[in-house]
């Protein structure tokens, strides 16, 4: 069924994601990183709602492309201000908080 | 008229709404910080009304099914008022005294709440989303007010890294509950029958997604360092109003969308309960900082709130409710006293050690701190013991017994760490002969109606619980 290709691709696309978050370094490719798993959710919700004949599924993608942005704008700010703090976005230069 | 009652039954929302958007514009043109501390409060006490109103009259759902008002859904949402109210109430000053009073902490902490009221209200999972986006997207950039100091903007960008990695399990849980139901609403998704591999992939990430919300271990990791990095009356405003905006949405969504498999999540609630108390507890215990200590304290208070989930009754339900009633007053007093000592600037007051002989120097301040600590260890007569009591005998009824006796046993725990905080205040010589700061008259007066607040409903519960108890048509 054509339908398990589609949540197998964007399982294996989440997956990435999150392996991305847990190992990388840098904060803008965790970003990303994060960025992927909600495509990847994307893509699901889309497939499904192409296949159940159902509007729901792709109204929400409307919603979560819209909170992407909107919470990559508020990301990137943070990562800015790290920068100007501490002159690299290494998170594991970044420990005052520990314990 | 019928889109005006609609309008009613949302009213907090659009009010508070509104607000965000009015304060932002009055920040731009007139630059006064006071006048949007002025008017959020107004506002926020409009919103207040609004909710009491709501959860007075009927139940019911508009907007299409959209939202849910009344009961569970409106009591969340004077919670999640109450919250925002005192820690406003306490920001200005603290803000002000700490140098960094800018008008932008009003619209955003209106945001927030505004993404809170949307996610206890919601019964749709689109408005849920939503709702949990609005908030946590808010409250990064709360988090990191302070930009040009280092710990803020840490605090900033690990609630960041870790919100956006949890809204991705969240939202996959969702897209999955989708797939096997046919529907994101919450009823409808309770109706369906089929319940597959894809369903219970779905509730997992789904319970994963909140429970990075409500910090329960071993997803508590951002906690500390958030509630430690962020400006003190933030924390109050995130430590009470979001976490009692999650729970209650874990709530409406436990019990409108997920009641018949509810023999099966109990046993992860059952687990994740007793991790969150033991280990909430257990860390808590070696903090000498008193924000970190309160951070670890709230995911132990969430450990106690997740044995009333996991007793999935009605009682156990609003007895939840009642707990975060009383959560929400004592910790939001709890850090507003720490608020106060923080605006000394030559003394770090965050370092427990640095609170030796202060209970003496500010009576009243020590007196607040007692009856809030009192309350958050739960001991009679303060209605953190009442919430505490309510929670674990539902869970009994249950027949969760070796839980409770687990959470009796974590919260015995808990008296070392509040007391060494009171033992410090007051049975500690004080060496460095600082004067201490008089509070304002608006800054006091919220520290003693919180404490007020919570003797009364510690001595007098009846009337809360026995309302509480009607939403689930239960008797105490």
């Amino acid at each position: 069924m054509e339908l398990d290709w589609y949540l197998g691709l964007s399982a294996v696309l989440f997956s990435i994601g999150v392996i991305g978050v847990l190992t990388r370094r840098n904060a803008i490719v965790i970003l990303m990183c994060a960025e992927l798993m909600l495509n990847a959710v994307n893509l699901t919700l889309v497939s499904l709602s192409a296949q159940m004949g159902d509007i729901h599924g792709q109204i929400l993608v409307f919603f979560s492309l819209s909170v992407a942005a909107a919470e990559a704008a508020v990301g990137l700010a943070i990562i800015i201000a790290i920068y100007r703090n501490h002159l690299s976005v290494d998170i594991t230069k970044i420990n005052l908080l520990r314990w | 008229m019928e889109s005006v009652n609609e309008l009613l039954t949302i009213s907090p929302i659009v009010i508070i709404g509104f607000a965000g958007l009015f304060v932002m514009m009055l920040d731009a043109f007139t630059g006064n910080a006071r006048w949007s501390f002025y008017a959020s409060l107004f506002f926020c006490l409009a919103a207040l009304a609004g909710a009491v109103q709501n959860v007075l009259g009927p139940t019911g759902t508009s907007f299409y099914s959209l939202v849910y008002y009344g009961g569970t859904a409106s009591f969340g949402a004077v919670l999640v008022l109450t919250g925002t109210l005192f820690s406003l109430c306490l920001s200005k000053d603290y803000l002000e005294q700490t140098g960094n009073h800018i008008a932008e902490v009003y619209s955003l902490v209106l945001f927030a709440a505004f993404g809170m009221l949307l996610l206890v209200q919601a019964n749709h999972m689109i408005v849920l989303f939503l709702g949990i986006e609005s908030m946590s997207i808010a409250l990064y950039a709360l988090a990191g007010l302070l930009r040009d100091q280092k710990k803020s903007v840490e605090a900033a960008l690990k609630y960041f890294l870790l919100g956006a990695f949890s809204t991705g399990f969240l939202l996959y849980g969702i897209a999955l509950l989708y797939g096997s139901t046919g529907s994101l609403a919450l009823p409808e998704i309770a109706e369906a029958s089929d319940k597959g591999v894809m369903y219970w992939a779905g509730v997992g990430l789904l319970f994963t997604g909140f429970f990075f919300k409500v910090s329960a271990v071993p997803f508590h990791m951002w906690t500390p360092d958030v509630y430690q990095g962020s400006p003190t009356t933030v924390t109050a405003f995130m430590a009470t109003a979001s976490k009692s905006a999650a729970f209650v949405a874990f709530i409406l969504v436990l019990s409108r969308a997920l009641p018949d498999t509810s023999q099966q999540w109990q046993e992860v609630l059952w687990i994740f309960a007793v991790f969150t108390m033991v280990i909430g507890n257990l860390l808590a215990l070696v903090q000498e900082n008193i924000k970190r200590m309160l951070a670890y304290s709230s995911i132990a208070h969430a450990g106690y709130i997740m044995v009333g989930l996991a007793a999935t009754s009605g009682a156990a339900y609003s007895a939840v409710l009642y707990y975060l009633f009383a959560y929400t007053l004592m910790n939001v007093g709890a850090f507003g006293v720490v608020a106060y000592y923080e605006c000394h600037k030559n003394c770090d007051f965050t370092e427990i050690k640095n609170y030796a002989g202060l209970g003496f120097k500010k009576p009243i301040m020590g007196i607040l701190m007692s009856v809030f600590l009192f309350s958050m260890v739960g001991i009679p007569p303060f209605a953190g013991f009442i919430g505490k009591y309510r929670v674990f005998a539902a869970a009994i009824d249950e027949g969760l017994i070796s839980l409770v006796i687990i959470g009796v046993l974590a919260s015995a725990i808990s008296v070392y760490y509040y007391l060494s905080v009171l033992v410090y205040l007051y049975m500690k010589e004080d060496e460095t002969g600082m004067v201490m700061k008089r509070p304002s008259t608006l800054y006091s007066l919220a520290l003693i109606i919180l404490a007020l607040l919570t003797i009364y409903f510690g001595v007098h519960p009846g009337l809360l619980t026995d309302f509480l108890g009607s939403f689930y048509s239960v008797t105490w």
